[in-house]
């Protein structure tokens, strides 16, 4: 065992944490030229997780790709998490992932039984979500990184983007917070084996059976959770939709070591990142501890999908939901746009 | 004056893991210097859950911590 490589140990910056800021990338995206395309109903000015194209009228194809840095030591897992974060993005869309590229760079030192590891973990979770890896491309580097770049589709008026919240639904997360806080404690060895066991689990959890219940149901909006946390993804929500996110802190699932753990400082740098870039749009009441602020605003590798439904369905998608996810739960609802995008109670 | 401890140059989680093992001994005082915002957040959380008020300043982008119990 002491020959295997600390892969965590080669990555300066852990999973969806090593999400380039929003409001930084916004920035780098402007003024530039595109083509005007009547099909392309979700593009890139949308802040959404995928893009969207019609190509008739049965049939959308959506496009996205996803990749970090190792946030597990063990390549097998690392290869599953990094995938299934990838495949997410097309269930946020509510659509079925069909094909996928292997995007993989890699230290040129690396051992041949780990890099087979990480690609077995690529492919495990590809042929779960029911999609084929069809190649990719894999070049060195000085850091790990692995994901895939994911094809699906979707019929053109099931699309679900992340700005068409509406005033009057409710708010369902179907998988618990903390993630970003107890990878990083975890490196202080203050988390136990079996709580990072749960976490890692989550993490490689599709969010397939959550988007196979949701699609039956009248959503009006979803959005998955990841580098920007519950807090920025709402943010991108409140104001793609016009209209305020309310959240009720207590009722957000998380893991509860991961609150002893934001207590300590056990936090890591794109929770604060989120902070900034909500500013000055959101309240959060004074109750809110600043312990349970810095979960909602902690980055998630791999997280579940944000779920906005008119409240008449929201309990029925709710017990479905929990039958096979028991940690979904109805976080807040959504009101017409009041003086800040976010109100945390 | 309290035990120096120089973290500049380092990211999440490592100061607070320097602070956390530097408290071991117990002072009543310690100063700390980092050079991002993560750093002076996360130490400060640390040191106020261990009952000791920060003091920060900033000057040239880094932050000088004074902790005290």
């Amino acid at each position: 065992m002491e020959n295997e490589v600390k892969l965590t140990k080669l990555a300066s910056c852990a999973g969806c944490g090593a999400k380039v800021g929003a409001g930084t990338l916004a920035k780098m995206l402007e003024g530039f030229k595109t083509h005007e395309d009547s099909r392309l109903i979700v593009g890139y000015d949308k802040s959404d997780d995928a893009s969207v194209y019609v190509i008739d009228s049965e049939t959308a194809l959506i496009s996205t790709t996803d990749f970090f840095p190792p946030i597990v030591d063990d390549p097998y897992l690392f290869g599953q998490i990094a995938a299934a974060n990838a495949l997410s993005d097309v269930y946020a869309m509510g659509g079925e992932p069909k094909l996928a590229l292997n995007v993989f760079c890699l230290p040129e030192k690396m051992d041949k039984e780990t890099v087979h590891k990480i690609l077995k973990g690529g492919y495990y979770k590809a042929y779960e979500a029911g999609a084929i890896i069809t190649g990719g491309h894999t070049i060195n580097g000085a850091e790990p990184i692995y994901g895939l770049a994911v094809s699906g589709f979707v019929h053109p008026d099931k699309v679900l983007i992340n700005s068409n919240a509406k005033p009057g639904d409710v708010l369902i997360l179907t998988k618990k917070l903390g993630v970003g806080i107890l990878t990083t404690a975890k490196k202080a060895d203050l988390v136990s084996d079996e709580v990072m066991e749960l976490v890692y689990k989550q993490m490689a959890t599709l969010n397939k059976a959550a988007r196979d219940i949701m699609v039956k149901y009248p959503v009006n909006s979803c959005t998955d959770v990841t580098g920007f946390s519950l807090m920025g993804h709402s943010y991108e929500m409140s104001q793609g939709s016009n209209c305020t996110i309310h959240i009720e802190a207590n009722r957000v699932p998380f893991f509860e070591e991961a609150y002893e753990m934001a207590q300590m400082g056990f936090i890591p740098a794109g929770a604060y990142r989120n902070r900034e870039y909500v500013g000055e749009h959101i309240n959060i009441a004074s109750e809110v501890s600043l312990a349970m602020t810095d979960i909602l605003f902690d980055p998630q590798t791999s997280g579940g999908l944000l779920i906005s439904i008119p409240q008449e369905y929201s309990k029925a998608l709710l017990e479905e939901l929990k039958a096979v996810i028991p940690e979904a739960a109805i976080i807040g609802y959504v009101t017409d746009l009041e003086d800040k995008n976010l109100i945390v109670n | 004056m309290g035990k120096m401890i120089d973290a500049r140059g380092l990211s999440c989680p490592e100061p607070v893991i320097m602070i956390r093992k530097a408290m071991a001994s117990n002072d009543s005082e310690y100063e700390m210097i980092v050079d991002n915002n993560a750093s002076k957040e996360n130490v400060t959380r640390y040191a106020t859950h261990q009952g000791y008020t920060v003091d920060v300043t900033e000057k040239d982008n880094e932050y000088y911590l004074s902790i005290k119990k």
